[in-house]
């Protein structure tokens, strides 16, 4: 190989030092990519924050007709312990006059236990409606005081700006009484 | 950047340093001898203006951060500290606060300026869209100084703006996931805007180099909005502009610290003397006054866009508001681009004149509704504004483009203000 070899072009025009000039920018990009990657990343959710990502709640002591309000990843998580009425309220619905169509089986694994994250899907607020003297807007449910969304006894959007029913979060029972949300 | 035989400096020790790094004849040739049209009116004073405020803010803000506690269980304690027990506290945090509101006033008449008098147009277009940079940045700053305080209207007015970013379609939860570090705002959150609140100010102060850089190339715009013409139309930048721009620094400086010491908290919300609580939502979520216009567009769009009478949406309403707020600032953006008028000063384009003042006044009402409560007739009013300030841009300044006559101008800045009639007058 001379010098003269490395300038000369191929038949379609290239040379060996476009070819150079490629592989170097190309490592130079990889390069630059894998060092950045860590620096992007570190702002993803660390270890003990996902550590700390399930709640386990003892359901045990809440009454029928009764609600509790429980941290889950710094979010309030709302468990409701329908009353019958309630149940029956939310499954006589007409879904497909819903907003955000979904049932209330679709909703609750069991029907006593209504659990949502209580975070107003409009603009991120907390609804009201936990507390025996809070309202709870025109469907018995939650009520948004920010910008005025009503949620019905199935946690879903009635009325108001919000565009989704509240989050049901993953949980499981691992007992008859105990839930794991997360 | 010295080109050509530099003059020396009759200073040994001027000269010694001069000779090795001419950052002396840089300053005479840049702030000293600098030409600049000798018939700006006060408007012009809030570059200036604007420039001290960074640097007050700067100040303030690095001897806060040596009182500051970075996590959620101290951050509120720390800056009640700072306003009972740590000497002076009361003072820099007041005026780091009140500074904010002042830079913002500012710099909007700052903005205004250049809109009524063409500053943004040809060749001075570049340096228009770097202003429009400065101010993003000082948005994204102030927000996340806002934060610090970790009162309720910090966390939910951070909880609020964040989650904006859930309307991106696919990613959007995975992105406001990445900005908090968690699943809430929280201390991750926090720690992060600290650390950012601390960098961007410093990226700023490289943005505005660039702007003054870009600056001094063109050269000032003036309120006739014509070009210098000869040494006969501008004054040296020292001692004329030195004088009238520290004058307007100190009347500027006399209101701002007037708020400082007898009205503190005029401009702030009262909630964020309340500790942040997660668990209870502020009754009226409000940003600062400086972000009022903006929130109201974002707030403006409370409906889907899609077919009509069908199911089938393209834009949700919530991400809908995020484009049309960041669309209005986009608009600054792009004004060199929309208005290709020959003409540079409103002085001498009345129908602009007009739509312009119409344009400050939605802008104001903007702001009014930004600060209510999304309900009742504030929001068909927050539409119908949203509507006329993307109009203003899209709609008037091309028509005028099209059809606003070309007026007659003076023949140079030095005759226009030495004839004793007048000119800019009609």
């Amino acid at each position: 190989m001379t010098a003269d070899n490395a300038h000369s072009p191929s038949e379609d025009g290239s040379t060996r030092r476009d070819f150079l000039y490629l592989t170097a920018a190309a490592f130079g990009a990889v390069g630059a990519g894998s060092v950045a990657w860590p620096f992007i990343n570190q702002m993803n959710p660390a270890a003990d924050t996902l550590a700390m990502s399930t709640t386990e709640v003892d359901l045990g002591p809440i009454e029928v007709g009764q609600s509790i309000t429980v941290m889950w990843r710094g979010k309030p998580v709302f468990i409701r312990h329908r009353t019958p009425e309630e149940i029956a309220e939310a499954e006589a619905v007409d879904v497909s006059s819903l907003r955000d169509k979904e049932t209330d089986k679709q909703r609750a694994e069991k029907p006593a236990w209504l659990v949502t994250v209580g975070v107003c899907t409009h603009l991120g607020c907390v609804p009201l409606g936990q507390k025996t003297g809070d309202a709870k807007g025109e469907y018995g449910g939650w009520f948004c005081p920010c910008h005025g969304s009503h949620y019905d006894t199935s946690g879903r959007i009635r009325k108001g700006p919000a565009p989704k029913n509240l989050a049901v979060p993953p949980y499981t029972f691992t007992t008859d009484t105990t839930i794991k949300i997360g | 950047m010295a080109s050509g035989p530099r003059q020396k400096f009759d200073n040994p020790v001027i000269e010694w340093v001069d000779s090795r790094l001419p950052i002396f004849t840089l300053m005479n040739k840049e702030y000293g001898v600098f030409p600049t049209p000798r018939n700006f009116n006060y408007f012009w004073n809030f570059g200036a203006i604007a420039m001290v405020m960074l640097v007050t803010m700067i100040v303030t803000g690095i001897t806060l951060a040596m009182h500051y506690n970075t996590s959620t269980a101290g951050a509120f304690d720390s800056v009640e500290r700072i306003m009972r027990d740590v000497n002076s506290g009361w003072l820099i945090r007041y005026l780091h606060m009140n500074g904010a509101s002042f830079f913002f006033i500012a710099v909007y008449i700052h903005i205004f300026r250049g809109m009524y008098y063409g500053s943004y147009k040809k060749p001075r277009e570049l340096l228009w869209m770097l202003g429009v940079l400065i101010f993003l940045l000082m948005m994204a700053t102030a927000f996340m100084g806002y934060v610090l305080p970790w009162g309720q209207m910090s966390f939910w007015g951070a909880t609020v703006i964040t989650n904006l970013f859930s309307a991106i379609p696919l990613v959007g939860d995975s992105i406001v996931t990445f900005l908090w570090g968690g699943f809430s705002v929280d201390n991750p959150t926090l720690t992060r805007f600290f650390a950012l609140h601390y960098l961007l100010p410093f990226v700023i102060v490289g943005v505005v180099f660039l702007h003054v850089w870009a600056l001094h190339v063109t050269g000032s715009n003036n309120p006739l909005g014509i070009d210098v013409k000869g040494p006969q139309d501008t004054l040296p930048f020292h001692p004329y502009y030195t004088m009238k721009d520290m004058f307007g620094i100190l009347v500027f400086l006399i209101v701002y610290v007037a708020f400082v010491f007898f009205m503190p908290n005029a401009l702030g919300h009262p909630d964020n003397y309340i500790p942040a609580n997660p668990m209870v939502t502020p009754a009226h979520i409000v940003p600062e006054w400086y972000f009022l216009p903006f929130y109201a567009i974002l707030r403006a769009i409370t409906f889907d866009i899609g077919i009509p009478f069908t199911d089938i949406v393209f834009i949700e309403a919530k991400l809908g508001g995020v484009l049309a707020m960041f669309g209005s600032i986009a608009m600054l953006f792009i004004l060199p681009f929309l208005d290709t008028h020959p003409i540079r000063s409103a002085t001498f384009r009345p129908w602009y004149r007009i739509a312009l003042f119409g344009f400050v006044v939605v802008f104001l009402i903007l702001g009014v509704c930004g600060s209510k409560p999304a309900e009742g007739f504030w929001v068909p009013l927050s539409q119908l504004c949203t509507l006329l300030y993307f109009a203003f841009f899209v709609v008037a300044i091309p028509f005028f483009n099209k059809k606003e006559p070309v007026a007659e101008l003076p023949p140079s800045i030095h005759q226009a203000v030495l004839t004793s009639q007048p000119v800019a007058a009609e």
